[in-house]
């Protein structure tokens, strides 16, 4: 299958239009004509994005998402990759769950899956799971997802055990006893009576994490960092050298704790959504390259288990679907973060940390690319989601990159282009 | 003055000149109350059904005499003996009500913004009598009419809430319907039990509970809930006695004269002294009293913006 795209503005190749696709790589020229020439009409054509950092519910909460209608979802988005964390039932915590998971991902998904295996024993923060043998099926990280490893014990086992497989750690950091609430803890939580989580909870951890870090000098990567404390330190550590790398999300940097006003369920969160002095911390840490990656934390839940009293309501929010837009629209736009910069926190980041080999445009990566409209607005209608849920707090944003193709291995897994 | 929403869901929800309506609209109630014949047609052919998820005396019985007083049907739904047992929803049981045509459900829940939840799916009107630790906006309005009563006006009155600040509704209705009102609030109680950005609701947050009660006009204590020792917000009884009650020497900091309230039910001897509970300072059994009035007021007018709809 031989592809030609026409009239793109070419990521990393400034004055090119034109790309070409054979056989799931990205080759300088054709061996033959094409089997199909297609028109993006200006659109940025991107390394395809990666995801390092989602839940697809796949096996065991089929009724949320699974792994169809997550990667079909994730490709809407302009997602080649993605990463699920194991928190599924049962947990991926073993290598046959590990290969039913990549094994159906080949058979029907839509977008590359890369898991990320449990790294204790059923999440349970007690024994370390399989990671070897994890690994020979396709696992690229490890992590306890929404769990954080509590013990400093057992954090350092799991680094020092996963440095011998060369697997990523990758760390929730919200200290357990703080984390007794609902909300960010801050006037709102107080206006609203609502139980608050402190920054201090994540920010006593991700201070635990580097000092483990440091200690050991192995790598830590802190997940979906929400807090201006959390920033500073790992600035800090950065400049000491120490092995530590971060992410964040969308939500992070667009919205506060005030939309948890009105109790909307769709603002809640884990870590809560927090302050104006976080969120424009967030951006900093982007723009200064303290935060690595954009990652989705894309949770779907079914209407039921959102549709309720706050304190009740399921945590997340999905993402695949906005991620792009947002970042593109609250962080390229207003000029904090140059286009290519955007692009290296949604793919050339994510691909280095777990070593997937993409992330690239350049002849000889596999063909996994992503074109977006960067000219013209958009409502976003969560209505028209692919994905199952509708958990979004974005709904009615006027947005700017939409998704106009998305191209996995030489295969369309999106398009709309019309 | 028709009041602007179909619920009353809080103090956050209402105008000044709603708040105004209701004191004035509860002092023609009040009337009612004292008087010999203890029955209007007010509510005649309507239903008001109270649905309690939490225990609760006063604010119940309240709302059940006013009902009853103003000509309405009333009827009961509570945690134990209903469905909710079973384990049905708080949405399916409120959507069970609502269909057999009730006009007003007066709902308590342990859950904050319980009542914001179901109010926009219903056709009847929610009132909230008290939201986890949101608001409880009817006691408000009755300790608003208490001192109303006692000193004329709201307007620049210095009102002192004392004690467990974190958890308590009451604490939050008071501050932002008194502040609406013109009048000023400072709270103090024990840190651990200090929401943060408290202050952010207009209220001044004080040190000490002899800094929130100097020359203040009203000092109110709240209920400590005695199970919060075992999760460590204060260490003993006696402990939190001598440091945050309002005893004789702390209310001699007040103005002379000063009224003392308590929303209830009073932990004698752990809040305030029981002489301090029964002296002629205490108006904690007129606050029941003007309960009374004060929700009769409500669900009037809450029926009468029903009936222009």
């Amino acid at each position: 299958m031989r592809i030609h795209l026409i009239n793109g503005q070419i990521m990393g190749a400034p004055g090119m239009s034109e790309l070409f696709i054979e056989d799931g790589f990205i080759v300088r020229t054709l061996s033959g004509p094409a089997d199909r020439t297609i028109d993006v009409k200006g659109g940025a054509v991107l390394p395809g994005l990666i995801d390092a950092h989602c839940h697809l519910r796949d096996p065991g909460f089929e009724y949320r998402e699974d792994i169809v209608s997550g990667t079909r979802s994730a490709a809407k988005g302009g997602f080649t990759s993605v990463c699920p964390m194991p928190n599924t039932r049962p947990v991926c915590d073993n290598a046959s769950v590990v290969r039913s998971i990549v094994t159906k991902a080949k058979n029907e998904g839509s977008a590359n899956v890369f898991p990320i295996g449990a790294a204790s024993k059923g999440l349970a923060g007690k024994e370390l799971a399989e990671f070897g043998l994890m690994k020979e099926e396709g696992i690229v990280a490890v992590s306890d997802d929404g769990r954080p490893i509590e013990t400093p014990d057992l954090l350092r086992k799991v680094m020092q055990y996963a440095s011998d497989f060369s697997l990523p750690v990758l760390n929730h950091c919200e200290e357990p006893s703080l984390s007794d609430g609902v909300m960010n803890e801050g006037a709102v939580s107080t206006e609203l009576g609502l139980r608050g989580i402190p920054t201090a909870a994540e920010d006593v951890m991700i201070s635990r994490d580097i000092i483990l870090a440091e200690y050991l000098n192995l790598p830590i990567h802190i997940c979906h960092v929400s807090t201006k404390g959390g920033v500073r330190m790992i600035r800090e550590a950065k400049a000491r050298g120490v092995k530590v790398t971060a992410e964040t999300c969308p939500h992070y940097f667009v919205l506060t704790e005030d939309a948890c006003l009105g109790f909307d369920t769709n603002a809640k969160m884990n870590p809560p959504l927090r302050m104006e002095e976080d969120r424009l911390a967030i951006i900093e840490g982007l723009a200064d390259k303290t935060l690595d990656l954009i990652v989705t934390d894309h949770a779907p839940h079914h209407e039921d288990e959102k549709d309720l009293e706050f304190s009740l309501a399921n945590n997340g929010i999905v993402g695949f679907e906005t991620a792009f837009a947002l970042s593109y629209t609250y962080l390229v736009r207003p000029g904090y973060l140059t286009l290519p910069d955007l692009t290296a926190c949604m793919s050339a980041n994510p691909s280095r940390l777990f070593g997937l080999g993409r992330g690239t445009l350049a002849a000889g990566a596999p063909a996994d690319i992503s074109v977006f409209d960067l000219d013209n607005s958009f409502t976003f209608d969560k209505n028209k989601m692919l994905s199952k849920a509708r958990n979004t707090p974005f709904h009615g944003y006027t947005l700017y990159g939409n998704t106009l193709l998305t191209i996995t291995g030489g295969k369309i897994t999106y398009e709309e282009l019309c | 003055m028709k009041l602007r929403n179909k619920d009353l869901l809080g103090m956050k929800e209402l105008q000044p000149e709603e708040i105004a309506e209701i004191l004035k609209t509860a002092e023609l109630m009040k009337m009612v109350l004292k008087s010999g014949n203890k029955k209007t047609s007010h509510l005649q052919g309507k239903s008001i059904v109270t649905l309690f998820y939490e225990n609760s005396t006063r604010t119940r019985l309240s709302f059940e005499m006013a009902s009853k007083f103003m000509g309405a049907s009333s009827a009961n739904v509570s945690a134990s003996g209903s469905s909710i047992n079973k384990g049905e929803s708080l949405m399916d049981t409120a959507r069970t009500i609502d269909v057999m045509s009730t006009d007003i459900i007066v709902m308590r829940h342990s859950q904050s913004g319980a009542p914001h939840f179901i109010a926009p799916k219903l056709s009847a009107s929610i009132v909230n009598a008290g939201d986890g630790m949101n608001e409880h906006p009817t006691q408000a309005l009755l300790d608003m009419y208490t001192m109303k009563e006692k000193y004329g006006s709201l307007e620049g009155l210095e009102v002192a809430i004392c004690g467990d600040i974190y958890h308590s509704r009451v604490a939050r209705s008071n501050t932002i319907g008194l502040t609406k009102m013109g009048a000023r609030v400072r709270v103090a109680g024990p840190a651990t039990m200090m929401p943060v950005g408290m202050e952010k609701l207009g209220c001044t947050v004080c040190k000490t509970v002899a800094d929130a009660v100097d020359g203040a006009d009203v000092v109110m204590g709240l209920r400590l809930q005695l199970e919060r020792q075992t999760k460590s917000l204060f260490p003993s009884v006696p402990e939190y006695y001598k440091y945050y009650a309002i005893d004789q020497k702390i209310l001699s900091l007040a103005k002379p004269g000063a009224i003392v309230m308590h929303p209830g039910p009073c932990n004698h001897g752990v809040e305030m002294p029981t002489l301090i509970y029964d002296s002629p300072q205490s108006v904690i059994n007129e606050q029941v009293t003007n309960g009374v009035a004060v929700r009769m007021a409500v669900l009037y007018l809450l029926m009468t913006r029903r009936n222009q709809e």
